[in-house]
């Protein structure tokens, strides 16, 4: 197995099913000559051509808008939101017609957007957002936040070949700085199967996207500091989630911490406790608690935004409250 | 450059022109009968309680659809709005579905999941519409952009009315379309209002169709109580997409004889104009644009091709009703879809 970065993985998957599915091909703003915003697609254009790395005019509505039509037309589009806060000028398209056009009308629609989301870098309010859970709430739509290299690429595969609208949030903040084994060959990782990050009996910590790093590292410093044994569990997948792992992480260890980068109120976390709270009630020794963003939009400046972003002292706090129950 | 004025057809010679015989002129008129007679019955059918939620129609705009629908090729793709009945009929839509459709059975197009005329017939190339219009606009630039990765000589055609012009992603739409030079054709059914308001609350400029220079492509305006000039412009249009010629902005000016919608009795329409509206009527015109020129018809074919599109209605409304209402239990099915469905015929 090669050691591949967290963008390369996505690169590398993305570049193996154009080889493999002609019918696949990129469309946004600056994917071609340039490469992408983040040089995922770099590369792409000398091999694939002009017209299956597509440079699209600055029009989010436009470029999902066309996966709608392409797909319909039995395309396999990937597109690319430059940021993932950019996809809330194509919110109307995604929303609108996209996720339904399957339920009302019977068109399946086998397209991927893929959203470089997530902050870390004084990205600021329109640079940095985790928006995957005002999506959750939409049915019709598939939610994908990868945390390690296998998963993004695996999970990319497994996005574009699924046959409903797919959004895929790749963390900016993992791009170069997160590592890992990647298997080579043609595979995939199925929808809705969470995944143990690390094991543990003390208490589970649901997470997804960057945030299972950083409770990975609180996890690892409980440990050290006092033997807590912390459970993180990686949703890996929003739409569909893995209701079976969570539940069953939580009849082991009775004790749930959420944690998401996105903010708190209507968070996916509000729903992962409620299901909980709904399902394994009798189970729990503690309440569920959340660790998230507060309401706020993204700051800017670096100790705003380290006050914004869900640390791993926050997480470390919310372990010690739940361990003294 | 301003958009093109397109001339009437006044000859059955002009219609030979476009690609029409004798034959094709009356079966236009048998698809401008049935478009009619579906909303007429429809209308009913809703005044007696029959059809839930609200009810559309496009009278007044017959003669733009067909003239549209009837142009497009076999393997071409459209994307119609709520006044484009005639499309759906002109590509071959069974009416007895339609009527299902609106009154929300399992034969409907939808299945019940939605309503009214946000239909299509899949498999003959038409697009479901969504009441955000016009959203569907990228979405035929979409199936455009797919042809032209694939070098398919098909053409996507994209609806829009007045007011819809006034949204971004139509003009996302077209200028995405006019940079890459795609096949596909914007149709504008400017009824003059957009529920209740006017053109001239709607865009500040003369013409829609004269927007079309900016996008790096040719706007024509074209009178849409003349079906044969209708046709005519779109067939050009189509045929100019699909020999690579890129987009086309066709402005249809045509009419709305009825409110936005039956509970709608459109007060706002100035005095006076719904009586000129009436006497402009596209499918009278093309009645005796027919009784002058086709031999026999005001004698003995324009009788047996309303007695016979008479009989087709009365049939399809009583086959719609025989279509069951959806089961309750399958509410939940359809959100997403089964893997199997993609290598589907109808998903070429």
């Amino acid at each position: 197995m090669a050691v591949r970065t967290y963008l390369q993985a996505i690169s590398d998957g993305l570049r193996e099913e154009m080889r493999r599915d002609e019918r696949v091909f990129v469309i946004g703003e600056d994917v071609g000559v340039y490469g992408g915003a983040f040089k995922v697609t770099q590369g792409f254009q000398s091999e694939f051509g002009p017209w299956r790395v597509l440079d699209s005019p600055l029009a989010e509505t436009a470029i999902v808008g066309a996966c709608t039509g392409a797909s319909m037309m039995g395309m396999r589009p990937v597109a690319e939101m430059q940021f993932a806060d950019f996809v809330s000028c194509a919110w109307d398209h995604l929303v609108t017609v996209a996720a339904k056009q399957h339920y009302r009308a019977g068109s399946p629609l086998p397209f991927v957007v893929r959203l470089p989301s997530g902050g870390g870098f004084s990205g600021g309010p329109f640079h940095s957002q985790n928006p995957e859970s005002s999506f959750a709430h939409i049915p019709g739509l598939k939610i994908v936040c990868p945390s390690t290299p296998e998963d993004a690429k695996g999970l990319l595969v497994e996005a574009i070949r699924d046959p409903n609208p797919v959004l895929y949030f790749e963390h900016k903040h993992l791009y170069r700085r997160i590592k890992g084994e990647v298997p080579e060959g043609d595979w995939t990782i199925p929808f809705g199967e969470a995944r143990v990050h690390r094991a543990g009996s003390d208490l589970t910590i649901v997470t997804w996207g960057a945030m299972v790093h950083t409770a990975d590292e609180a996890a690892a410093r409980a440990a050290e500091r006092d033997g807590t044994s912390v459970e993180v569990l990686d949703l890996r997948t929003i739409t569909p989630w893995d209701r079976t792992a969570v539940l069953s992480s939580v009849a082991r260890t009775a004790k749930l911490l959420v944690l998401h980068e996105d903010t708190r109120t209507a968070g996916f976390g509000a729903e992962i406790a409620a299901t909980v709270a709904e399902e394994a009630f009798e189970l729990l020794d503690a309440p569920i608690l959340r660790v998230a963003a507060p309401d706020t939009p993204v700051p800017f400046s670096p100790p705003l935004e380290k006050a914004f972003i869900p640390q791993v002292d926050d997480v470390l706090r919310a372990i010690d409250r739940l361990a003294s129950y | 450059m301003v958009a093109r004025e397109a001339a009437a057809v006044a000859t059955p010679a002009e219609a030979r022109a476009a690609g029409l015989d004798q034959e094709d002129l009356l079966l236009i008129y048998r698809h401008l009968l049935v478009t009619r007679g579906i909303e007429e019955r429809g209308h009913i059918l809703y005044r007696q309680g029959k059809i839930p939620g609200s009810f559309y129609t496009g009278r007044g705009n017959e003669a733009g659809a067909v003239g549209v629908g009837f142009a497009m090729g076999l393997d071409d793709v459209g994307c119609p709005i709520q006044r484009d009945m005639g499309v759906h009929i002109a590509r071959g839509t069974e009416p007895w579905r339609i009527f299902a459709q609106y009154l929300g059975r399992v034969d409907g197009f939808a299945r019940g999941r939605d309503g009214n005329v946000h239909m299509a017939d899949f498999r003959l190339g038409l697009v479901a519409m969504v009441s955000h219009l016009p959203a569907m606009a990228p979405v035929a630039v979409g199936a455009a952009l797919a042809f032209r990765l694939r070098n398919q000589p098909r053409v996507a055609v994209a609806w829009s009315g007045d007011g819809a012009t006034s949204r971004g992603d139509w003009h996302e739409a077209l200028n995405f379309a006019g940079v890459r030079q795609l096949p596909v054709v914007f149709v504008i059914d400017n009824n003059g209002f957009a529920y209740s308001t006017p053109n001239a609350l709607e865009f500040p400029s003369g013409r829609l169709a004269d927007r079309a220079t900016g996008y790096g492509f040719e706007g024509v305006v074209v009178d849409g109580t003349d079906v044969l000039a209708v046709h005519r412009e779109a067939r050009r249009a189509i045929e100019k997409a699909r020999e690579g010629g890129g987009p086309t902005l066709l402005e249809i000016v045509t009419l709305r004889m009825e409110g936005h919608a039956v509970h709608d009795d459109a007060f706002y329409v100035p005095k006076g104009l719904h009586e000129a509206w009436a006497k402009r009527d596209p499918i009278e015109r093309y009645r005796a644009f027919l009784a002058e020129h086709v031999p026999g018809f005001a004698e003995e074919r324009d009788d047996a091709i309303r007695l016979e599109v008479k009989q087709l209605l009365n049939e399809a409304v009583r086959r719609a009703d025989e279509s069951p209402l959806p089961d309750p239990a399958t509410v939940l099915d359809g959100v997403y879809v089964d893997p199997a469905e993609l290598d589907a015929p109808h998903h070429k």
